[in-house]
């Protein structure tokens, strides 16, 4: 497979016209998805070194989030300070691997401030999510300003929720104009499209909006907000790579992934990127193409490297609290 | 490699799943192993090595059956039939729970056992051979708890030879044995000669699981050693898996002898994608269908059907597929495709692949380097139906590929092959996939899907795949047979007169065929006596030429197999009608033929038996199989196509209409080859059939010697199927006739049901007049 690329010249997708043959040409069989997605864990089997490797990786990858109503500037504080340094620094000398962070910090508009001061002197962005998150039915000039403000205030990455109502009634026009707008507002900053696929109703909605938002210039497609009562799974994920990549083959421009929420597990963090190595590649293997949505899934892969080092299985008090 | 290097290049690294328990288990026999007969192993001797043909390594010493060793299973199976089917239907079960439940706890054993011996990726050995193996003996103990209840008119065969292939060891082991036992009969199974070990592991299995000594017995060895099972005077049936090459061989081997058969052969299964197919799925598809097990399945997706407009499309999404596939050594949990069984099978693809000249060639690279039996997933397009590598089994990772316009020429393109074992058919149009199901020649269909199998679904094929199925109810037919046997029939002889004149008017008997009375193509008649030496009327002698026409007349009366039941059974009672108002003129026909008073009887019951299958024309329902899917799946009842059938002589109306009925009720074509001695029945029921609305096609009617038509029709290629039920000796020339096509034959080795009884009728008759169907439909969204 060779060595990564040098992601630093990944082009930003600009967008299209909004072409529905391509979209209505989109077919997801759900049986079949189903069973793909289910021989990933049994195809692919990543061991000892390569499998602590790979979770470092995933680490790189995580957007730690904190998106609860009783956030204060302390929380996000800890949060922060978690970004910058993930796993134990004798674990890290043992791994005998330079220091990483995670892929980013998310959370809400407000809490952007106290980010930005912790962060302060890293390169980790800060995501925000917006337009009325998570169900995105806040006033249309609310939402777009809500982009702003939060590109105003220091965030590098918006997270958008798209109006689920557009996709369930087929009205791809206005999702179209919906999600060109919020890029537009987005300006430099990257902007992810939450699509909320629990509430989509079919695989083959979730296909067709995938393609809608990239088309309209998203930077990366997101499954969920953390809020639905299903949120990232694989079936899901597979439809959406696999657009991702129908999409990059047709315009040559890659366009990123962030499954969110319900992914907790080292395994499952193991198979989400044998799931990205298999569909589209290793060049999707960084923290510019891939994120995963999560808060607990850091503590059990902590858990896992201390394993990988020691030999004994470790607990969760022996790792710092995000 | 550093932690670091890993992390920037991100591979796999390997996964080896470890060998040692079951190099110990070699161990523990010295590496060599003995036959298992009579519940012990003898002792090793002469044989050959068995290797791992992923590193060319010996595993073990197998030993090679000699004519002895055969006939010491086959008596210790003999003797233990009568014990094990009067062991009762709750005993065999215990027994058949404890193999399940021990191939259960020894899993992992026999997984990686196969795997070293085999060389398929211990992933599938894993996931798929051994737990599919464990379900058919779960799935079949009960059905030996069931049969007293529910297959009370049924019994054991008896003992079964049963030769099976390479390329599922355990599971097809599993498919021959679990319903051979749960059916009360005991078994002598060769494993192939490449894989023997985890039928031998099996063999302790048995030991431990207290099958009794006898019930099972285990020989290995090569294809000397199938002939011997094969002409085995005392084995009562056989059942192989394998090439359809070998599978004619054994059709000619055991013609004539009484033995049941039934044979599970190759394949050119059509794989075909609609231009609203998720594209991405069906590629998935395809590595499913020819990339599992390296391609060596029966059933492999091997020709790529494609709706020409999205053909680049498509053939670019699976050229990238697969770069992907990793391939190497099989005991890696990360690989995707192992080695080659052997070196020969090695050289077999690599020769049919190089002598393709046509089409463009495109094979993913290969950096696996060691000296193991390895080839690349391949993928050849632009070919044309008349390539050989769209004709003939590789039984490889070849993957053949054209393209088609409408789903009318996928039907077309999908059915010109001799074979007919599975399709797979890709599309989101449910009206498009259900309308094709029925429409493919093949056993098995799978619906946005492929190679699933199930204990509960019926396996196996049309045409040149064989006959026969495996798992579901309509398997256990192959290892029963009805408890109430016929009656030896002595050959019925014409009888004799000395003058040929006409007394009144003459009325001329034809053959019938296509609907119209014609004249034989030979020229000749031969004169039809009466039992008292009167003279009745010439009846024609038919030919070659005269079956010819009648299965042409067949085969374009198609549209019969699709008309509803209710249709038929309204034409099956218009017959039974006409026929009662004709029932004195019939009477006295046959009892001036037979010289008994007889006639009447016989006309009542030809009414009733007309009535019976107007009631089964559309009640013989198929089933839903309760498979662990999220979907259907269907077992169809499906008309055969066209069936020949030699009359029964010595009930001239009853057995004709004992013939004819329940194949035509099930949407079957007819051709009748009427009582040899007394045809005048036969030549009269045309008019009948004339005037009750029966399509022309459906029903032809030839009269002529027995022995003279038997092998044409057996021969024949467009003839689906042969019935015998003549008094003649003709059931070993059918059997070996049909070894052309490998059609279903019926015979009656000399003895017939009493055609007044109730077991001259019914789903015995039924089940020869279909071929199961099995098709999944995997459904769901949302």
């Amino acid at each position: 497979m060779g060595s990564l690329k040098n992601h630093a010249d990944i082009q930003r997708n600009p967008g299209m016209d909004l072409d529905l043959d391509w979209v209505m040409s989109a077919q997801a069989n759900t049986s079949a998805i189903e069973r793909r997605a289910a021989s990933f864990g049994a195809r692919r089997s990543v061991k000892k070194s390569y499998q602590a490797a790979w979770l470092l990786k995933a680490i790189t990858c995580i957007d730690l989030t904190t998106l609860s109503g009783d956030d204060t500037n302390g929380r996000v504080l800890r949060l922060c300070a978690k970004a910058k340094t993930p796993v134990r620094a004798d674990i890290m000398a043992a791994l005998g691997m330079d220091p990483i962070t995670t892929g980013a910090v998310c959370v809400y508009h407000d809490m952007i401030a106290p980010a930005v001061h912790a962060l302060e002197g890293t390169n980790i962005p800060i995501a925000a999510v917006s337009t009325g998150f998570p169900a995105g039915l806040s006033p249309m000039p609310l939402r777009i300003a809500e982009i702003k403000a939060s590109v105003e205030a220091g965030a590098r990455e918006i997270d958008i929720v798209i109006s689920r109502r557009h996709v369930l009634t087929g009205n791809w026009q206005a999702l179209y104009d919906e999600m060109k707008a919020f890029r537009a507002a987005c300006g430099d900053a990257h902007v992810k499209a939450i699509l909320a696929t629990g509430e989509l109703g079919s695989l083959r909605n979730v296909a067709r909006a995938s393609m809608v938002c990239m088309m309209a210039g998203a930077d990366f497609i997101k499954t969920s907000t953390g809020k639905e009562s299903v949120n990232a799974t694989l079936p899901v994920s597979l439809v959406m790579v696999r657009a991702i990549r129908d999409y990059y083959q047709a315009t040559g421009y890659k366009v990123g992934y962030k499954p969110a929420g319900g992914i907790s597990k080292a395994k499952d963090a193991l198979v989400y990127l044998s799931l990205i190595k298999e569909e589209l590649g290793n060049d999707w293997l960084c923290p510019e193409l891939f994120r995963f949505g999560a808060s607990s899934l850091l503590g059990d892969i902590e858990r896992q490297l201390e394993h990988h080092v020691t030999g004994a299985y470790s607990g969760t008090y022996r790792h710092a609290l995000g | 490699m550093t932690l670091q290097e890993i992390f920037d290049t991100m591979d796999y690294g390997t996964a080896p799943e470890s060998a040692s328990a079951a190099l110990e288990w070699i161990a523990k026999h010295n590496g060599t192993f003995g036959h298992f007969i009579n519940g012990s192993f003898t002792k090793a001797k002469d044989g050959f090595d068995t290797k791992n043909p992923a590193t060319g390594e010996r595993l073990a010493a197998v030993s090679q059956a000699n004519a002895d060793d055969i006939n010491t299973a086959v008596t210790a199976a003999r003797h233990a039939q009568t014990e094990w089917w009067g062991l009762g239907g709750h005993g065999r079960a215990k027994v058949l729970y404890a193999l399940a439940r021990l191939l259960q706890k020894h899993a992992r054993l026999f997984a990686v056992l196969e795997t070293l011996d085999n060389g398929k990726p211990i992933r599938e050995s894993r996931d798929i051979d051994i737990p599919l193996a464990q379900r058919h003996f779960y799935y079949h103990a009960g059905m030996a708890q069931l049969m007293t209840a529910e297959l009370a008119d049924a019994e054991p065969i008896g003992v079964c030879g049963q030769i099976i292939p390479w390329n599922f060891p355990l599971l097809m082991l599993a498919w021959k044995i679990a319903p051979a036992l749960a059916m009360g009969n005991t078994v002598v199974l060769k494993p192939a000669e490449y894989t023997s070990l985890t039928a031998l592991l099996f063999a302790e299995i048995c030991q431990e699981a207290g099958v009794p000594k006898g019930v099972v017995n285990i020989v290995t060895g090569d294809g000397a050693v199938g002939e011997l099972i094969v002409a085995h005077p005392d084995i009562d049936k056989i059942a192989f898996t394998g090439s359809t090459e070998v599978g004619r061989k054994i059709r000619h081997a055991t013609a004539g002898t009484g033995k049941a058969l039934t044979l599970e052969l190759g394949g050119k299964s059509p794989f075909i994608v609609f231009e609203d197919a998720d594209l991405d799925s069906a590629v998935e598809g395809i590595v499913d269908a020819i990339w599992f097990n390296q391609g060596q399945v029966c059933c492999a997706g091997s020709r790529l059907l494609v709706q020409e407009g999205i053909a680049d499309k498509f053939h670019s999404k699976l050229r990238s597929r697969m770069d992907r596939l990793r391939v190497g050594d099989p005991m890696d949990k990360s690989i995707d495709m192992g080695a080659i069984v052997d070196p020969v099978q090695l050289e077999r693809i690599t020769h049919m692949v190089a002598a393709c000249s046509d089409g463009t060639c495109y094979q993913a690279t290969l950096d696996h380097t060691s000296s193991g039996c390895f080839y690349p997933p391949t993928l050849i397009t632009g070919l044309t139906a008349a390539d050989p590598l769209m004709q003939e089994e590789v039984f490889g990772p070849v993957l053949a590929s054209m393209t088609f316009r409408t789903p009318a020429e996928a039907i077309q393109l999908a059915n010109n092959t001799r074979y007919g074992l599975a399709a797979s058919i890709w599309s989101e149009n449910i009206n498009l996939c259900l309308g094709l199901a029925p429409k493919v020649k093949a056993g098995v269909i799978w619906i946005n899907g492929t190679n699933m199998f199930d204990a509960s679904a019926g396996f196996g094929g049309l045409r040149e795949s064989g006959f026969g199925r495996e798992g579901g109810w309509e398997g256990l037919r192959a290892y029963t047979k009805p408890k109430v046997q016929g009656i030896k029939i002595p050959q019925i002889s014409p009888k004799t007169g000395s003058n040929t004149v006409e007394n009144g008017l003459d009325r001329t008997a034809k053959l019938y065929i296509g609907g119209k009375q014609t004249r034989p193509d030979s020229g000749y008649s031969k004169p039809v006596f009466a039992a008292n030496g009167s003279f009745l009327a010439h009846v024609p002698e038919g030919s070659k030429k005269d079956i010819r026409n009648a299965s042409e007349a067949a085969q374009s009366a198609s549209s019969w197999s699709g008309t509803t039941g209710h249709l038929r059974a309204q034409i099956l009672y218009y017959i039974a009608e006409n026929l009662s108002a004709r029932s004195q003129e019939f009477a006295n026909r046959i009892d001036a033929m037979t010289g008994q008073a007889t006639g009447h009887s016989e006309v009542n019951t030809a009414i009733d038996r007309l009535f019976t299958y107007g009631a089964w024309a559309d009640k013989f329902d198929g089933r839903i199989c309760n498979t662990p899917v999220r979907g259907a799946t269907l077992a169809m009842n499906e008309p055969v196509g066209v069936i020949g059938a030699l009359c029964p002589d010595e009930a001239p109306l009853l057995g004709l209409v004992s013939v004819m009925a329940p194949a035509i009720a099930m949407g079957n074509r007819v051709i009748l080859i009427a009582s040899e001695p007394y045809p005048l029945t036969a030549t009269d029921f045309y008019q009948i059939l004339d005037t009750s609305d029966v399509p022309a096609g459906v029903v032809n009617v030839i009269t002529g010697s027995h022995q003279a038509l038997a092998p044409t029709l057996a021969s024949h290629m467009d003839i689906d199927a042969v019935w015998s039920f003549s008094s003649s000796d003709v059931s070993k020339a059918i059997e070996a006739g049909s070894a052309t096509n490998l059609k279903r034959t019926w015979v009656n080795h000399g003895v017939n049901p009493d055609w007044h009884s109730q077991n001259a009728q019914g789903r015995g008759f039924l089940n020869a007049a279909t071929d199961v169907k099995t098709v999944w439909i995997p459904y769901g969204e949302g």
